[in-house]
């Protein structure tokens, strides 16, 4: 994952809410087995019937709700691959919000009227380090969890941070915890 | 100090600060192919075969193709294929197209006594909510975090909060579980469960079948919620006695799963009320599990709401939808009835649709589908001579898979058609493009089958 901290530039709207992954990324798409080459396939349907326009501008804003129902990575893949590299809205969906933080894509949350203010000011700055968002009059702070945090500013490789606890993942196995559940290669 | 069911499970799965213990990882065709390749590419192992299991449900035709190598579409075919490839490359056991314990990856789990109270369970499946019937905590992840648990078995997680939602009185006669969780997004909101573990619980979900509190959890994510729980009881260690995961000796595992309840006086972070009592069969309208109404309403007039964000997207919602607000939900004429997903596929499900149809037919405006949720389900139901009942109606009787739930297969509406659906999303476009979804209840799309419109099935004989 590429380190990220500062995002400048100019903003795309799409002024709705509860934007699903089924939009964001159709279910067609997900056929492939690759990790890359989502980017033409972003809001195929929405797109292709002239129902919205959006530039690969750095900043994305959207209604409440945004990334809501399927856990498919491939939404914050076809996000970033078309070209943007942060998205900021009132409220997400908690899978689409973790598996942003997984790509080096930023996930901001600020209220309705600042998301609008920002919009409508068709550019601006998210700076991660101290948490801001800021645009032509006005600037507004985002909370995000210090870990996560850490690991954007750091680019850092979820599984070779946990893979750093193998201590404390093999003292959990030798316990009663290590074998809970079923023993699926028993069936 | 008193806990809630969650806090103990978390706590039982704490491997550090933030670093949770997975017993079990499900996987499926669509979102496993990138997370095998990751660990190839940077040399890394499966840490534990032995807490994963693969299936193919997503991708899987339901027309009795019998082995992956024969699927027509190419696209799906290399898919299936790959999870088979990476199964057997990791040493994960695989229940593929053509195998006798194939189906979707939220029943199959259940039904092999997979899913056990007081487990953490994932899947790059956002349904894996549906686990949590069993008192587990079991919620979905991305491909990323399938990579992650493959090589350490573990997640990375900050402690979400915690809801319960009590439900007083009993649901009445034709009222499902379904109509249940459908009403509750209604009063929740599409994001009123984001951050979320609710707990289920009162009179109405004790009630309860297996089965039925599966539907519920099922669909905890489209309230936003992370995970959904019921409280393990007698129903839940009926229902699982004998099957064929789960412990060997039962009983003493019984008495382990009976201290998981949520203690007396413990707290949650919001407490929510809803009688049941007073719920009705529900029929949603629009594009979005949370824009549904009871069977009896109309749908509703966007000029009607209050904020300017629901009135836009209820508008877009109606256009999309074809429908024009004030029209009678029972006036809406389905020419599409879906039966399946695993949402509601399962044994139970399949006998309360084929209950409903008495010897009628379907409508001759209507083309019917039963997709049962697993090839187990399946042989059961024909064992009990379900699918002939439903075929000698006119519906179509296919092999188990997530089918026309999101259309990766090549079951789906065509641009315009309007569809009765037991299926989660009626997102646009989700059973195809331009294709329109009503969720409803397994009874409330058959009656919809069978007359045409959808009907209020407390009052249809």
């Amino acid at each position: 994952m590429e380190p990220i901290n500062v995002i400048e530039g100019d903003v795309s709207f799409l002024d709705r809410s509860d934007v699903d992954t089924d939009q964001i990324i159709p279910k067609q798409f997900l056929k492939r087995v690759e990790r890359t080459g989502y980017g033409e396939f972003l809001f195929y349907d929405w797109f292709r019937d002239g129902e919205i326009e959006l530039e690969p501008n750095p900043i994305l804003v959207s209604g409440r709700n945004f990334g809501s129902g399927s856990s498919r990575e491939h939404a914050v893949w076809a996000l970033h691959q078309f070209g943007f590299q942060a998205v900021v809205a009132p409220s997400f969906s908690d899978i689409f919000y973790s598996n942003s933080t997984k790509n080096g894509f930023l996930p901001v949350v600020l209220p309705e009227e600042d998301c609008r203010a920002l919009a409508a000011a068709g550019a601006g700055k998210i700076d991660l380090e101290n948490q801001t968002v800021s645009w032509e009059g006005g600037e507004a702070r985002f909370e995000i969890d210090p870990e996560t945090k850490r690991r954007l500013l750091g680019g850092l490789d979820d599984i070779a941070l946990t893979l750093q606890s193998e201590d404390a993942i093999e003292a959990f196995e030798a316990g009663p915890g290590g074998s809970y559940g079923p023993v699926t290669t028993a069936l | 100090m008193p806990k809630t069911m969650f806090e103990k499970i978390w706590e039982a799965h704490e491997v550090k600060e933030n670093l949770l213990y997975i017993d079990l990882h499900l996987v499926h065709e669509v979102t496993s192919p990138q997370a095998f390749e990751g660990l190839r590419m940077s040399g890394r192992k499966l840490r534990r075969p032995d807490k994963t299991v693969a299936t193919a449900d997503h991708n899987v035709p339901t027309d009795g193709t019998p082995a992956a190598a024969l699927i027509k579409d190419a696209l799906s075919r290399k898919q299936v294929e790959t999870l088979e490839k990476n199964a057997a490359d990791f040493g994960v056991p695989v229940y593929s197209l053509g195998s006798e314990t194939q189906g979707i990856v939220h029943v199959i789990g259940p039904e092999l006594g997979l899913t056990q109270p007081g487990m953490t369970i994932v899947c790059g499946d956002s349904h894996t909510s549906t686990h949590g019937a069993f008192g587990a905590l079991a919620f979905g992840i991305g491909t990323s975090e399938v990579e992650h648990v493959m090589a350490t078995q573990t997640l990375v997680q900050s402690k979400p909060k915690t809801m319960r939602i009590n439900y007083k009185g009993r649901l009445g006669e034709g009222v499902t579980s379904k109509d249940l969780i459908l009403a509750t997004i209604g009063k929740l909101g599409t994001s009123g469960m984001t951050g979320y573990v609710v707990e289920y619980a009162g009179e109405a979900i004790e009630a309860l079948t297996m089965e039925q509190r599966m539907t519920i959890c099922n669909m905890t994510i489209e309230g936003g919620g992370k995970a959904g729980m019921i409280a393990p009881d007698e129903t839940t260690f009926e229902y699982m006695r004998g099957k064929r995961g789960v412990p060997e000796d039962f009983d003493a595992a019984v008495e382990r799963w009976k201290q998981l309840p949520t203690d007396e006086g413990a707290t949650f972070d919001t407490e929510v009320e809803i009688d049941a009592s007073e719920i009705s069969p529900m029929v949603t309208w629009g594009t979005t599990p949370g824009m549904v109404v009871q069977v009896t309403d109309k749908v509703p007039d966007p000029a009607q709401m209050d904020s300017p964000a629901d009135r836009e997207a209820a508008e877009r919602a109606l256009q999309y939808m074809g429908l024009e607000a004030g029209t009678p939900m029972e006036e809406i004429r389905p020419e599409r009835v879906f039966i399946g997903s695993c949402t509601n596929s399962r044994i139970s499900d399949l006998r309360e649709a084929a209950a409903a149809i008495k010897g009628r037919k379907v409508a001759d405006s209507v083309r019917a589908m039963v997709v049962p949720g697993s090839a187990l389900v399946k042989a059961q139901a024909e064992e009990e001579g379900l699918d002939k009942i439903f075929e000698e109606a006119g519906f179509e009787w296919r092999g188990a898979g997530c089918s026309m739930c999101l259309g990766m297969n090549p079951d789906i509406l065509s641009e315009g058609e309007r569809c009765a659906s037991t299926s989660n999303r009626n997102f646009e476009g989700r059973q195809g493009k331009g294709g329109r979804t009503h969720l409803v209840s397994p009874t409330m799309a058959t009656a919809a089958a069978i007359e045409g419109h959808f009907v209020d099935i407390r009052n249809w004989s």
